[in-house]
């Protein structure tokens, strides 16, 4: 045999092993990067925008312990939870911290009879629709998707709103289940509160049985 | 060696029809299919086709860009035929790709020793068709950037594919043909890919082989362990012949429209895919050994032997045709009377024809040794049954025009994207096959020697004699 046809020298014994571990562990990798970075838990959840105005939850709902529907006042009826107009503040506000620096946005927008550009922190994409009514009214709290809000001075987004993380809760409603009376109350956790009995009695008393069709968000 | 042709379709009991012509030992049959990857130009022929199977290809690309920007309503798809060419392409070219399969394991595994000239690149073949086939469902979804929803993939919407449906079956069945097959293909070419290696002239084409020999160096080691693998490979390669084309047939059976849900549907899938198959393997088998000479290797008895089992696979799917037809009158249900009487009759009646004309009619040809032997016959025989089994599909797909509501029936009208995507995608297949033909061992040079008498241990010694 001539020398010649020796092309390959001797490290490219290696290739072949080499080749098998890369294109087994690249895929992986692939895959979990896309997997977990890509979803909307690490994409999505703290979502924190800075707010023209720094209005505190945490000194509002918390401190003061005013009710979510003092300003959220169509969360009970419509599908969307208002976001306040400038006159709620100014019910308040024309006579507390009237001087304040910080709200001098909320005036000046108030004299000129416009909004505040709050931005938006829970945003579902426009092909979901979501009826903030339809699980008040079953007993589903604010917590359960907006987290403590009452702790956050600045509000970000506490869970992931995936579609995973709501057919979750649609396939098993009941640890998410609360009476009434609590349902503006970020402190309660039926997980404690509750038996499973009693939160079984709920899911009976309220009629619940999630729909997973497509249609029920995708309409 | 001599350019003396035997006629080997000769069937004499006394000795073995000799399926290699005109070689006289290994070194001149080496000699002989490596011309074909050596020859400084390839023939004039090859560059024509694969221009113009090119330039089809480059079409095919620009129209999936047209597609992919526009959508899927630049097809004729319409209420109520939603699946218009996309599922004919992909049942067409699946049932082209089942022959490689049959070829390469079944005719293996029951010892059939005239599948060494024609397995490589009917495996080849496969691979090329299975890629065409591939291409529509996954164009067919209109949102190519989801296509990846047709795997179970864990995702953030919390959802899986459909488990009962055989669109997903479909996707498992094709996905692992075409593991198998290209693996059956690969493997089965390492030691020719070895060969070409060790001739090669150049250093870059000595590295190129090289590395896709695995560093084969023909010891009795890598022999037994290749032929271990092969074999197991045909075993598990075996019942994907009569799962895959089973599974496209799924698609069809499982939903409730008159016309398709029938239980004949899997055999008469199979039978059909290999005709088909089998009628391509002539269709490229035919020019092919004209145009590089290896009419030694791949002889008038090769030939032969395809169209037999043409003639018995296209007797077969003949047969299920008229049992269609005989099971929608006894069963008694009027859709399903209907559905046939429409086919045969109702306004798609031309396309019917067409398919009972190439598909049972013609192989019939074949019964004539005379017609078996002839390739100018045999050539027009099997483009007749390439186009026939189109139309099969075609048929099949259009029982969607006249369900079960008058209110929702249809007439189908092809654009003129569907027809040309048709194309580009023969142009997408021929380019790979080409390519092929150029670059890769289009016969088993190893498997081709082991059939020549001289691989006989006890090919020179006369009966009762000892070797000295």
């Amino acid at each position: 045999m001539n020398r010649q046809h020796y092309v390959f020298p001797k490290w490219s014994n290696m290739l072949l092993p080499t080749l098998i571990a890369v294109s087994t562990v690249v895929p992986l990798y692939v895959v979990l990067l896309a997997a977990y970075g890509f979803s909307p838990k690490a994409t999505d959840v703290g979502y924190q925008p800075e707010q023209p105005i720094p209005f505190s939850h945490a000194v509002h709902a918390g401190q003061l312990g005013m009710d979510c529907r003092y300003c959220h006042n169509t969360v009970e009826v419509a599908a969307k939870a208002a976001i306040p107009p400038t006159q709620t503040c100014m019910n308040c506000h024309e006579k507390i911290k009237k001087d304040s620096d910080q709200l001098q946005l909320l005036h000046e927008t108030y004299q000129r009879g416009e909004s505040i550009p709050w931005v938006r922190v829970h945003d579902l994409p426009d092909y979901v629709y979501f009826h903030h009514a339809a699980h008040i009214s079953r007993g589903v709290g604010c917590v359960s998707c907006h987290g403590r809000v009452d702790q956050m001075e600045v509000v970000y987004q506490h869970e992931p709103l995936s579609m995973a993380w709501c057919l979750n809760c649609h396939r098993n409603p009941e640890p998410h289940l609360r009476p009434l009376g609590e349902i503006t109350n970020l402190a309660y956790d039926p997980m404690v509160e509750l038996t499973a009995d009693e939160r079984h009695q709920l899911r009976k008393l309220h009629s619940i049985d999630p729909s997973q069709d497509c249609s029920t968000c995708h309409r | 060696m001599s350019s003396v042709t035997i006629d080997n379709t000769v069937e004499d009991p006394k000795q073995r029809a000799p399926l290699v012509l005109n070689h006289d030992d290994f070194a001149s049959v080496t000699e002989e299919i490596c011309r074909v990857n050596e020859a400084p130009k390839p023939p004039k022929a090859w560059y024509v086709s694969f221009i113009i199977a090119n330039m089809l290809a480059g079409l095919l690309v620009l129209l999936l860009a047209y597609l992919f920007i526009t959508g899927v309503g630049i097809w004729g798809n319409q209420n109520p035929v939603m699946w218009g060419f996309p599922i004919v392409n992909f049942v067409f070219w699946v049932g082209i790709g089942h022959a490689g399969t049959l070829i390469s394991a079944i005719l293996f595994l029951f010892r059939q020793r005239w599948r060494t000239a024609i397995n490589r690149f009917a495996e080849a073949m496969t691979i090329f068709a299975v890629i065409c086939a591939g291409l529509f469902p996954g164009i067919h979804v209109g949102r190519i950037w989801l296509a990846y929803w047709l795997f179970p993939i864990p995702n953030q919407m919390g959802m899986w594919p459909q488990f009962r449906s055989p669109l997903l079956w479909d996707v498992f069945a094709v996905s692992t043909y075409f593991t198998v097959s290209l693996l059956f293909w690969y493997v089965g070419m390492v030691p020719d890919l070895a060969t070409l290696r060790d001739r090669a002239t150049s250093r870059f084409k000595a590295i190129i082989y090289g590395l896709f020999s695995l560093g084969w160096r023909g010891s009795m080691r890598h022999w037994h362990r290749y032929e271990r693998a092969y074999l197991l490979l045909a075993a598990l390669a075996t019942p994907l012949v009569l799962s895959v084309h089973s599974v496209v047939s799924f698609d069809f059976a499982v939903s409730q429209l008159p016309g398709w849900h029938t239980t004949i549907f899997p055999p008469y899938f199979v039978a059909g895919a290999i005709f088909s198959g089998f009628a391509m393997v002539n269709t490229l088998a035919i020019p092919s050994r004209q145009i590089w000479g290896l009419k030694n290797f791949i002889t008038m008895r090769h030939l032969e032997n395809i169209n037999k089992i043409i003639l018995v696979t296209g007797s077969m799917v003949g047969f299920a045709y008229m049992m269609e037809f005989f099971i929608a009158w006894y069963s008694g249900a009027h859709y399903e009377a209907f559905a046939f009487i429409n086919r045969a009759f109702g306004q798609h009646a031309w396309a019917y024809w067409i398919m009972v004309s190439c598909n049972v009619i013609s192989p019939q040809l074949f019964w004539f040794k005379k017609i078996r032997r002839s390739i100018p016959l045999m050539f027009i025989v099997c483009l007749a049954v390439n186009v026939g089994m189109w139309f099969e599909r075609f048929v099949i797909v259009l029982s969607l025009e006249q369900d079960f509501l008058p209110s929702s029936w249809g007439y189908f009208t092809p654009t003129w994207i569907d027809i040309w995507m048709l194309i580009g995608s023969f142009g997408l297949f021929m380019t790979l096959f080409l390519l092929f033909i150029r670059f890769l061992p289009v016969i088993a040079i190893s498997e081709v020697k082991a059939v020549m008498p001289q691989a006989d241990p006890h090919h020179d010694q006369k009966h009762g004699e000892a070797k000295a």
